[in-house]
């Protein structure tokens, strides 16, 4: 090919492009300001509930967590197995093998294609499993998510595993107990704006202005980033920097897990009182040697249990996610949907050395 | 095959040349027969799975399936060129992502139409797709380590454009015209553009001297040096080709899911490549057919759908996924490998008169 050729292409490429860049923002184009159109407007709750309707037998009701082969997801699907298997309903689970939105959608497509009456999920992303959620309620399921919500139109319940109160009560409390109501504290968080921690950690300093912690002074926040070795050093540096303290509170799993570790293998092991949000598998073998008593998260197998009776509920009529309904699940006893269709599975489980060896998650 | 041509001495002889020639319509029968059998398998499948699964074959069903496999079409055909020549492309899942994420923050922050938007990611994308084409033609490095390298590097940017937060609010009319139907068929729209790209390449790959140019870089880079095709060029802007593509996927990507996030399409590579491999393009270049590889993204999509409708598990669809990569790069080689002694013993059989 000429030089002379090869220019008159680029100058023919160049024109073109020109041309097409031009064209699309000389004819107005959608922006931000004049995208009017609202994204999907949702039915809250269509029709009455009829708070007497008996749970239907033989409902069909699918698991679709974020990611199968997930120690957490299998005990709460586990627990809404039991509930499904309560109310005479049938059960089933599926679910991509990496957490991924839009493997998800493909599998809300082929529940909704089997025509499931109730999809319970767990959404990798509030947007992305919107589109198809809204189609599988057009056919006919109910919709119901657990652990992680979509958008409030996109789905009628939301069962909440703990509400922010619920996390912080039980935090102060737990660590009010073991170190006798007085003393130094501090927190060992994730990383510096982590939202669920800081607006924990926000509600414990109000609960710690109530009477009965006035003895109890909490001295430092510290930052481990939700890593193992970074939380393992923060610890070693608060135990330096405030030779007093009694106890640490850790509302992230990692943190109070590499926490546990620094502590079982110092001179502070069952001096220094440590609490906070970890799994049983994890603190395990410190609660068992001592270096930990006590410490919270919510059961997953009720939350998937509660998730169960919710989708049933609204897939029998007795309830449309409207705001102060009420319906019964099983041995969980009576719950109220509040605002938003959300539910509360209630306050975090406590495990301590009697009751961790019953858990496997 | 790469591993023939790459032994293959200058040919000095006539009896030489004839035998080349000989293995040279071997192999396009075999290439044929590939063909033919992953397009055999598709309809196999489909029938299977239409009689034994249920509420496979219905209009909403198919509209599920096309739309799960646009993406996967789209990125196959500019991997499919870039396989013939003997490269990979790994980074196109994370271009895709990085390009899902750029157009979301420009729609956040810039202030710009969505009609320009869509364009600049496109050309966004043929840029990163440059950068690969740059270091594969300009310094000569092999794009195996290239790709692998900008795979990390898109992705690593991707959640430095939007950190763990994903940008939701596109027009509702635009994420609806991402899942319509064309009007009166379950056939997304989507599914017009994909053809046509299809034809384009179809065409570039089998009716062009640079498609015939594509297939002789395939099977030996020097040769085709000799024989005055522009290797360098010809490879650079079948990777700007790519990284656009993947710019229009992650258009595609972000409006259908109503979601620009960084870890959108994560994984999609090699999906993309079992694909293009299942539809019978030699990993070594220099053999396969747009065809196949069409074929081989649909019968990979029905087997995933079916499979996902008759409730087997994910680990499953992994495993199938796996051994039919394995198979495709291993049964077109045995095949080749049989056919080539049975000639060879044909040929040693009846000795050419003298």
């Amino acid at each position: 090919m000429s030089a002379h050729r090869r220019g008159f292409r680029f100058g023919a490429t160049g024109l073109a492009l020109a041309a097409l860049l031009l064209s699309a923002t000389a004819c107005g184009g959608t922006t931000r300001e004049n995208s009017g159109d609202d994204s999907g407007a949702g039915n809250q709750a269509s029709g009455a509930a009829n708070p007497d309707a008996k749970i239907k037998e033989g409902l069909k009701i699918a698991f679709l967590p974020k990611q199968v082969n997930n120690p957490y997801f299998t005990v709460s699907d586990n627990g809404g197995k039991t509930a499904v298997s309560e109310i005479k309903g049938e059960f089933k689970e599926v679910g991509p093998s990496e957490a991924s939105a839009s493997s998800q959608v493909s599998y809300i497509n082929t529940l909704s294609q089997q025509g499931m009456d109730v999809i319970v999920t767990s959404a990798n992303d509030p947007n992305a499993i919107c589109g198809a959620l809204n189609q599988a309620k057009a056919a006919g399921a109910k919709i119901v998510t657990f652990d992680s919500d979509t958008k409030p139109e996109c789905r009628q319940i939301f069962v909440n595993q703990a509400t922010a109160e619920g996390i912080a009560e039980t935090q102060v409390k737990l660590i009010s107990t073991q170190i006798g109501g007085a003393g130094e504290i501090a927190v060992l968080s994730a990383t510096a704006n982590a939202t669920n921690q800081n607006a924990w950690i926000e509600l414990m300093r109000q609960e710690l202005t109530k009477p009965e912690y006035s003895k109890i002074n909490l001295v430092t926040v510290a930052y481990g980033n939700d890593d193992d070795q970074k939380s393992f050093q923060e610890t070693q540096g608060l135990l330096q920097s405030y030779p007093n303290l009694k106890g640490i509170i850790s509302p992230t799993t990692v943190g109070v897990a590499a926490a546990a570790r620094y502590l079982s293998g110092s001179q502070y092991k069952g001096k220094v009182k440590l609490t906070g949000l970890g799994t049983p598998n994890q603190m395990r073998q410190y609660v068992k040697d001592g270096t930990v008593d006590a410490f919270a998260l919510w059961n997953p197998a009720d939350l998937g249990y509660l998730a169960a009776y919710a989708g049933a509920a609204l897939a029998s009529g007795q309830v449309t996610g409207a705001e102060g309904e009420k319906f019964t699940a099983g041995k969980l006893g009576e719950y109220t949907v509040g605002t938003d269709g959300v539910v509360v599975l209630g306050p975090p489980t406590v495990f301590d050395k009697n009751n961790i060896d019953q858990f496997d998650f | 095959m790469a591993h023939d041509s790459l032994y293959a001495a200058p040919p000095s002889t006539g009896a030489e040349t004839e035998r080349a020639a000989g293995r040279l319509a071997g192999l396009r029968a075999a290439l044929g027969s590939w063909d033919a059998a992953v397009v055999a398998a598709l309809v196999l499948a489909v029938l299977l799975a239409g009689v034994s699964v249920q509420n496979f074959a219905t209009g909403r069903n198919v509209q599920f399936l096309l739309l799960d496999l646009v993406p996967l079409a789209l990125l196959a055909l500019p991997m499919t060129l870039i396989v013939i020549t003997g490269e990979i492309d790994l980074s196109v899942a994370s271009t895709v992502g990085l390009c899902s994420t750029l157009m979301g923050q420009l729609w956040l922050s810039s202030g710009l139409s969505l009609e320009l938007i869509c364009v600049l990611v496109v050309l966004l994308g043929g840029a990163l797709g440059a950068v690969n084409g740059l270091f594969v033609t300009g310094f000569g490095l092999p794009s195996l380590a290239v790709t692998i390298g900008t795979l990390a590097l898109y992705r690593g940017l991707s959640f430095v454009v939007l950190g763990d937060q994903a940008v939701a609010d596109f027009p509702a009319s635009w994420t609806a015209a991402a899942v319509r139907n064309i009007p009166g068929t379950s056939i997304p729209v989507a599914v017009v553009p994909v053809l046509l790209l299809a034809l384009v390449f179809g065409v570039v790959l089998h009716a062009t001297s640079t498609g015939r140019a594509l297939y002789a870089m395939g099977n030996n880079d020097q040769a085709a040096t000799f024989a005055g095709v522009s290797v360098a060029r010809t490879k650079f802007w079948l990777f700007v080709a790519s990284g656009a593509v993947c710019g229009l996927v992650g258009i595609f990507w972000t409006l259908r899911y109503a979601s620009a996030r960084g870890d959108n399409a994560t994984g999609l590579e090699l999906t993309v490549v079992t694909a293009v491999l299942l539809g019978g393009v030699s990993i070594f270049g220099g053999r396969g057919g747009l065809l196949g590889v069409v074929a081989g993204v649909l019968l990979l999509g029905v087997l995933r759908n079916a499979l996902q409708l008759a409730d087997v598990d994910a680990n499953a669809l992994t495993i199938v996924t796996g051994a039919l990569l394995i198979a495709s790069v291993v049964l077109p080689n045995a095949v080749a490998d049989v056919r080539a002694r049975l000639h060879r013993r044909r040929q040693r059989a009846n000795p050419v008169a003298p």
